[in-house]
């Protein structure tokens, strides 16, 4: 590529956005979001109550994603009703707010993946939001977390599970970087877990085998390892069929394991057998095996891919129409964003509105509660360094994206029980102990570069024993009962109990802190326009406004008042015309040195004047200081003072620090010289402003001071500034004549 | 639509004297202190085929057919051995098996009380029969 002529397009070349490939659409590689010219027309042909023809094909040429839609995907009853309905009225009645969420899903099972893909690229990305927020299955969207550390140190992955779950996330993943560590692992997910809020559902992604074995023993209590695609190809390269994979969700559930697929748009592309269809359309088909083979919910929304799916145009508009789709097939949905999207923090989070402002099952597949670098799924597109973005984003737009703001001292003490919980398993069990050290370094440090490194041979033997003892849940209940941890151990326990009845098995089921079991049999989403369905309100609202660092207004500038403002300067009685032409009135405004104490700079009031008074002197000019008490406003103290000045030239100041000089002759809002950029300003600065207004007293030729521009003051001052201004107004004495006033210790008017 | 199910739905919470262990203890008897006391089997708590079925109307009612499906083949499999589960879950992946070999697994579940598992994996033979 050419080197830019124009240093803005260089400058923008090294921007973080520039680091991703974009590429125009190739459809033959399946690099197209949506409506793909090879993408087939939607059909449906039944004879004889079987199956003909679906999306273009014939019986005999179905694959194996076709027979399995044909077997179990299709409801006949309602096939030919729905495949009837033009694409861009089932199109409205997403959008439609009369048209009932039970009604789409009863007419999406009759529709084939063409349709569905074709209907879903019929909206834009607000009536996609829409859509989804419509077509959620649970009434309340929550969120999951990862929970990973390079080291696989338990102590800390314990703490962060812990955090996590304290937080509010209602599912926690971890893996392993060796695969002998998972039931280790598996292990400090659960104590952590249950330390910080019990029931909240944990699960180690490793290799079915020994997924199915953490399980049965009571070690995990969900699986999202299953993975589907949309092509014949890919899915036999992934060494699956969709009825092997069908089974293994049926396995799963038969030990109470809650089960969630996994799929994506991208994936085929990816795997170079897309067969030249549309990203969307494969998703459709995936979805549709997903629902068909009867899992209760599915992890989409690109996934691992996403990147690949953002290099084409509309991308992100065709992730937010896979996840309406699964949403739209009943199936719960934990919608991506755990990979990283982009460099660009911008367009990371652009993409990850579509899901968060509607809210989903789970908003993220994966948010990172430790930093990017410890996260060994190779996601943290949202990580721990992240969390104030996502509360405030939360408090900004009043939306519940799943995470809570809790108090440091909180999380310390959370973080450091879970580390001693999994401490005590580990010393009970006859696990490698668990030292001081570790504990301290889990409960207060970064990540794992901060904990001692701990003997891996010795922890993959003890996993391997683990395992082959039999140790199950009830087991880690009983150690950390005999070991004090009373409250864990219960929790520990309620999980294994919760396997009994089975309730967590369906759609989209989460548990609460007492152990009840929620999902959308119970706790349906029925959103029905505004006013209904879930609304962030009341005390969870309040909670998610009360971010840690949010401070009280009353309580801003308040420290200083009375902190010696009151001798700072003496009233003398009502300030008079001044007649000497060397004069210049420095006024300041009602609350200055008294109510309020310093500039928003933190510069102490009596600094600043006696700093415009020596400017002032210095250039061969007298001051004289008066208090402006009628008015807060800047230009009306600054032309009061020109006005009660001999010279006629005065200076204004505020409490807050910002000043102007003025002349009489010239209108209040006019002047000879504005300093809006208090926060700025040092003493040298208004010494500056006194030789001036001193230079413009005397006739001289005055430069103006040279002032500096920050873009970023106002937003990190407009409050304190609001809030300043308000007690300076709050200082003014309506009609009041201004006073003279006297530096404490110096003569009135400090001549 | 029946929707009686569903109003038993938080089974654990709703109908607890519905729910047992396959050893036959209530679910009010599974406390923290009878696993101490050693009245549980460190492997007893997992569900029923019973009370699996009882899922799957629960999900049939909220007109989720695949999902009961899913969980009459679950409340099937508890039966089975989690290793015959793994071995199953092998010969269906692809190419790993004749439909001669599917069909044995077929009869050994039909044989086992597993007669819609077994009904899926014959499907999934004359599938892999089709493409063969």
């Amino acid at each position: 590529m050419n080197e830019p002529r124009s240093a803005r397009f260089a400058a923008r070349a090294e921007k973080e956005v520039r680091r991703e490939l974009l590429i125009s659409p190739l459809p033959e590689l399946g690099l197209v979001a949506v409506d793909g010219p090879n993408d087939p027309e939607p059909e449906l042909v039944v004879e004889g109550g079987r199956i003909v023809r679906l999306d273009g094909v014939a019986e005999a040429d179905f694959d194996v994603i076709d027979r399995f839609l044909v077997a179990h995907g299709l409801d006949l009853d309602v096939a030919a009703e729905a495949m009837a309905i033009p694409d861009a009225e089932l199109a409205r009645m997403l959008v439609d707010v009369h048209v009932t969420r039970g009604e789409l899903v009863r007419l999406a099972r009759g529709l084939t993946p063409a349709k569905l893909a074709r209907v879903a690229a019929l909206l834009d990305p607000v009536e996609l939001m829409f859509a989804l927020k419509k077509l959620r299955a649970r009434r309340e969207p929550r969120n999951q977390a990862h929970v990973t550390n390079l080291k696989e140190n338990p102590a800390l992955l314990a703490a962060d599970a812990a955090e996590a779950a304290r937080r509010g996330f209602a599912e926690l993943e971890t893996t392993v970087g060796v695969a002998r560590y998972a039931p280790l692992n598996a292990l400090a997910l659960l104590v952590g877990s249950q330390t910080g809020r019990p029931g909240v559902m944990t699960q180690c992604a490793v290799e079915e085998r020994r997924n199915l074995e953490l399980a049965i023993r009571g070690l995990v209590t969900y699986a999202e390892t299953l993975s589907v695609y949309g092509t014949e190809q890919v899915f036999a390269d992934g060494d699956d069929t969709p009825w092997s994979k069908a089974f293994l969700g049926a396995a799963y559930a038969s030990r109470g394991v809650k089960v969630r697929f996994t799929s994506g748009t991208g994936s085929e592309a990816l795997m170079g057998h897309a067969q030249g269809f549309s990203m969307l359309y494969l998703e459709a088909r995936c979805v549709s095996v997903v629902r068909a083979a009867g899992a209760q919910g599915v992890q989409n929304g690109s996934i691992s891919c996403v990147a690949l799916v953002l290099s084409v145009p509309g991308g992100t508009r065709a992730i937010l129409a896979e996840n309406v789709l699964a949403a739209w097939l009943d199936l719960e949905v934990a919608s991506g964003n755990d990979a990283v999207a982009s460099h660009s923090a911008i367009r990371k989070t652009a993409k990850l509105m579509g899901q968060f402002l509607p809210g989903t099952d789970f908003v993220t597949s994966g948010y990172s509660v430790m930093p990017r670098h410890d996260n060994t799924f190779g996601g943290g597109n949202y990580d721990a360094d992240d969390l104030d973005e996502w509360l405030t984003i939360q408090r900004d737009w009043q939306v519940d994206a799943g995470i809570e703001p809790v108090a440091e001292d909180e999380l310390l003490r959370v973080r450091e029980r879970a580390a001693r919980a999994v401490q005590a398993v580990f010393a009970e069990l006859g696990l490698p102990p668990v030292t001081e050290r570790e504990v301290e370094a889990a409960t207060t440090g970064y990540d794992s570069a901060d904990l001692p490194d701990r003997d891996r041979a010795a922890d993959v033997e003890a996993a391997d024993a683990l395992l082959a003892d039999g140790v199950s849940g009830v087991d880690v209940a009983l150690a950390l009962d005999r070991r004090g941890f009373a409250d864990v151990a219960e929790a520990v326990f309620a999980m294994q109990r919760l396997r009994v009845a089975g309730d967590y098995l369906q759609t989209a089921a989460v548990i609460d802190p007492d152990g009840r079991v929620r999902s959308a049999v119970d706790d349906p989403n029925e959103y029905r326009g505004p006013g209904t369905g879930y609304r962030l309100e009341g005390e969870r609202w309040r909670l998610l406004q009360s971010l840690p660092h949010v401070v009280d207004p009353a309580t801003v500038g308040a420290a200083a008042a009375g902190a010696g403002g009151a001798g700072l300067l003496e009233e003398r009685g009502p300030a008079a015309a001044g007649d000497d032409p060397t004069e210049v009135v420095v006024a300041v405004g009602p609350a200055f040195g008294s109510e309020l104490v310093e500039t928003i700079n933190g510069l102490a009031h009596g600094d600043v004047l006696a700093a415009i008074c020596e400017g002032i002197r210095e250039e061969g000019a007298s001051p004289r200081v008066v208090r402006v008490r009628r008015v807060a406003d800047v230009a009306f103290v600054a032309h009061d003072a020109a006005r009660l000045s001999g010279s006629s030239v005065g200076l204004g100041v505020q409490s807050k620090g910002t000043a102007v000089i003025h002349r009489a002759d010239l209108e209040p809002l006019d002047n000879l010289e504005l300093f809006g950029m208090s926060p700025l300003y040092s003493l040298e600065s208004y010494r500056a402003m006194g030789r001036n207004a001193a230079g413009y007293a005397l006739g001289r030729r005055v430069g103006p001071v040279p002032t500096e521009l920050d873009n970023y003051a106002r937003a990190k001052l407009i409050v304190r500034t609001t809030l300043l201004h308000a007690r300076e107004a709050r200082a003014v004495v309506p009609g009041a004549p201004a006073v003279e006033l006297a530096l404490a210790g110096a003569p009135a008017g400090t001549r | 639509m029946d929707n009686a199910p569903n109003r038993d739905y938080p089974l654990g919470e709703r109908r607890p004297e519905l729910v047992r262990t396959p050893a036959g203890t209530p679910l009010e008897e599974l406390t923290l202190a009878a696993a101490r006391d050693g009245s549980i089997a460190r492997d007893e708590l997992r569900a029923t085929p019973e009370t699996l079925r009882r899922q799957a109307d629960v999900a049939r009612a909220a007109g989720r057919v695949q999902l009961a499906d899913n969980l009459e083949r679950a409340a099937e499999l508890t039966a089975l051995p989690d290793g015959q589960l793994l071995e199953i879950y092998t010969a269906l992946r692809p190419g790993r098996s004749t439909p001669a070999d599917l069909e044995r697994w077929a009869r050994r579940l039909e044989a086992a009380g597993a007669a819609r598992t077994a009904a899926f994996v014959r499907e999934a033979a004359a599938v892999a029969g089709g493409a063969a």
